[in-house]
């Protein structure tokens, strides 16, 4: 049996804002095992961002239980979450977020500057390894500005990979890339994927919920479903079938 | 994080803004330049004082009238009992700790004699006076005991006198009228310089004492009395003997207070370097006060880079930075800030010390210790001031900091 990463249990979060509580999150259980790829669906306001916040450690819940591979996070202070986010978790933000002015390379090596458990002798090999497996050898002295949308939401995942975490957790990381691009990430997610890199992201739009192998949908707060994918597009078929396009569209040019 | 990693990760966030981290960094390179160069003028002056003070002879001690402003009433300067021939006799006869002994007669006028006139001032002292100051002549000899109780009418030039008086020929065997009185020159004194309060030693004009005594200055006291003690170590002890000597000569008994004041060199340079001392602070602390602007400049510029990098802040606590983790990042770029505003501050200074010594006649002078202080002090300057914009930074949210536009 798979190794269990994510189990929730009645994990609830409520916003005050003034006199009004807003119940962002209600009672959420959901459980995710080692190797699974999982797209989290919902309109806007319906706690998906929370929910990813609460699973990476960034927020505490109100109420309820939050295992990440069998560690219960109710009790953890500060730096013990710090801890989890550095070791467990690899974050790919919509935005990128990577620092601007500061070599391709050098933000891969982020993560590894604050681990403070040193399991990594090279951390500069590291880097250089986690670069070279999302395509980007090449590009290691690239700034951000100088790489295009889709490099850099790569050199993103190369930063959440480098530290071997449990689960990337990847909040619309196509919701700023074209959809070609988008569909080039996704293949790298996959491949990651295949490699039982277990990944949990967000997005909005059904037609890349399609590359994951199971949807969870939330509605006001609440899971509404949670099933899996018959019929799961491959990255790299659609890759091919869009190139063919071109090259049809060409012709006909 | 290792210490490695932070003094990188600070480096790095230095010079991705280079014009600004030069800028912020110029309120704590001119602030340390600033306490430097003024403290080093200010000791440059004391050491100055110094040196006069020790070039107005090895050995010597000065009696003046007046009572000591160390005990008791202090009746002035010069109240009663003036200094007579009797008293220097008297100290010539009986110390045994000295090396010569000399009344200072002061006197001065209008000398006319070579090309034309000059306006100087006239010393009586005795033969002793050369040794007791550590002077040497140019040319031509000094005056013997001989001269000094025949009155003989017999001067000795100061560099300065006989360069105005006798430009082009040998002053020596020729005579000048002092305040009407013909002095036969018998000598040049070497150069010397200039006294602690900027005027010049070497104008001046030697004269035997009591030929000037009774000639020149109409039989008035005698204002100090100059003695050279054998050597440095027996000063103590020849401030004593003295003493006791002075007192019998003025007949003080017991209980009375002394009516002269003995002082040595380090007397002298104690009262003058005090001074000095004094203005080295206050030059100190006026320039302290640049050093203390410009960590407010830090400061400043801190908060600025905390609200401008707060998506940065919030990147690196995602991917596991623990809250000390930013606090220390950020308190290192301000204090690495302020360290190499207190390198170049300690460099610029030196350049300007060295113009200082070099093109003007102001001395100055780096003592190391002052360098140690104002290093110290800029980096406490860092921490200080830097430690509030990092609290602030390392106290953001991760979840605000991400989504900040």
């Amino acid at each position: 049996m798979a190794r269990n990463i994510i189990r929730t249990s009645g994990l609830s979060k409520t916003y005050s804002i003034g006199e009004v509580e807003v119940h962002a999150l209600r009672k959420v259980d959901i459980s995710i095992d080692e190797g699974e790829f999982v797209a989290i669906m919902g309109a806007s306001g319906s706690g998906k961002s929370t929910l990813m916040n609460l699973l990476g450690c960034l927020d505490k819940p109100t109420s309820g239980e939050y295992y990440i591979d069998g560690q219960d996070t109710s009790k953890f202070t500060p730096n013990e979450y710090a801890a989890i986010r550095n070791h467990k978790i690899g974050f790919v933000f919509q935005g990128f977020n990577l620092l601007s002015r500061t070599t391709a390379l050098e933000n891969v090596e982020l993560p590894l500057l604050y681990d403070r458990t040193h399991r990594f002798k090279n951390p500069v090999e590291k880097a250089k390894k986690a670069l070279e497996r999302v395509g980007l050898g090449d590009r290691m002295h690239h700034v951000p500005s100088q790489l295009s949308g889709g490099q850099q939401q790569r050199v993103a995942i190369a930063r959440a990979l480098v530290n071997e975490p449990s689960l990337i957790l990847a909040d619309e990381p196509t919701g700023n890339l074209d959809s070609r691009t988008s569909v080039e990430v996704f293949s790298v997610f996959q491949e990651l994927n295949d490699e039982g890199i277990t990944i949990v992201l967000v997005t909005h739009e059904r037609d890349f919920a399609l590359f994951a192998k199971r949807i969870i949908e939330l509605r006001d707060g609440k899971v509404t479903r949670d099933f899996p994918i018959k019929n799961r597009l491959i990255a790299k078929e659609e890759l091919k079938k869009l190139k063919e396009d071109s090259v049809v569209q060409v012709e006909e040019n | 994080m290792q210490v490695k990693n932070i003094l990188k990760v600070a480096f790095r966030s230095i010079m991705k803004s280079r014009m600004r981290s030069l800028l912020t960094a110029l309120g704590i390179i001119i602030g340390v330049a600033a306490v430097v160069v003024m403290v080093a003028i200010g000791d440059g002056a004391q050491k100055q004082v110094e040196d006069q003070i020790s070039s107005l002879g090895s050995n010597l001690i000065v009696i003046t009238p007046g009572a000591s402003l160390s005990g008791g009433v202090n009746r002035g300067m010069g109240s009663f009992n003036r200094f007579t021939f009797d008293d220097v006799e008297k100290i010539k006869e009986e110390a045994t700790l000295i090396t010569g002994v000399t009344p200072i007669v002061r006197s001065g006028g209008q000398i006319i004699g070579g090309v034309g006139n000059w306006f100087t001032q006239i010393q009586g002292v005795s033969e002793d006076y050369l040794e007791i100051r550590s002077w040497k002549l140019k040319s031509g000899e000094f005056f013997t005991e001989r001269d000094v109780l025949a009155r003989a009418k017999v001067c000795v030039l100061g560099s300065e006198v006989a360069k105005n008086l006798f430009p082009d020929d040998d002053p020596i065997g020729q005579q000048v009228r002092i305040r009407n009185v013909p002095f036969k020159i018998i000598g040049v004194l070497a150069e010397k310089g200039q006294t602690s309060v900027g005027t010049s030693n070497d104008d001046i004009i030697l004269a035997p004492s009591r030929t000037v005594h009774e000639r020149l200055s109409g039989g008035r006291f005698i204002g100090s009395i100059q003695v050279s003690a054998v050597s440095a170590s027996q000063i103590p002890k020849a401030k004593e003997e003295l003493r006791r000597i002075m007192r019998e000569a003025h007949k003080l008994t017991q209980g009375e207070e002394d009516d002269f004041t003995i002082q040595d060199q380090a007397d002298l340079a104690t009262a003058a370097t005090e001074t000095s001392k004094i203005l080295t602070i206050l030059l100190g602390s006026v320039a302290g006060v640049s050093l203390i602007v410009g960590g407010i400049g830090i400061m400043n510029i801190m908060l600025v880079s905390v609200t401008e990098r707060t998506r940065e802040i919030g990147i690196r606590l995602s991917i596991g930075a623990r809250a000390s983790d930013i606090l220390i990042q950020f308190l290192t770029e301000a204090v690495v800030l302020s360290l190499a505003g207190g390198i170049l501050g300690v460099a610029l200074s030196f350049g300007v010390v060295y113009l200082l010594n070099n093109y003007t006649s102001q001395a100055a002078n780096i003592k190391p210790e002052i360098i140690f202080l104002a290093f110290g002090f800029a980096g406490a300057i860092g921490i200080f001031f830097g430690f509030y914009p990092a609290r602030k930074a390392s106290r953001l949210n991760p979840i605000d900091a991400l989504r900040y536009e």
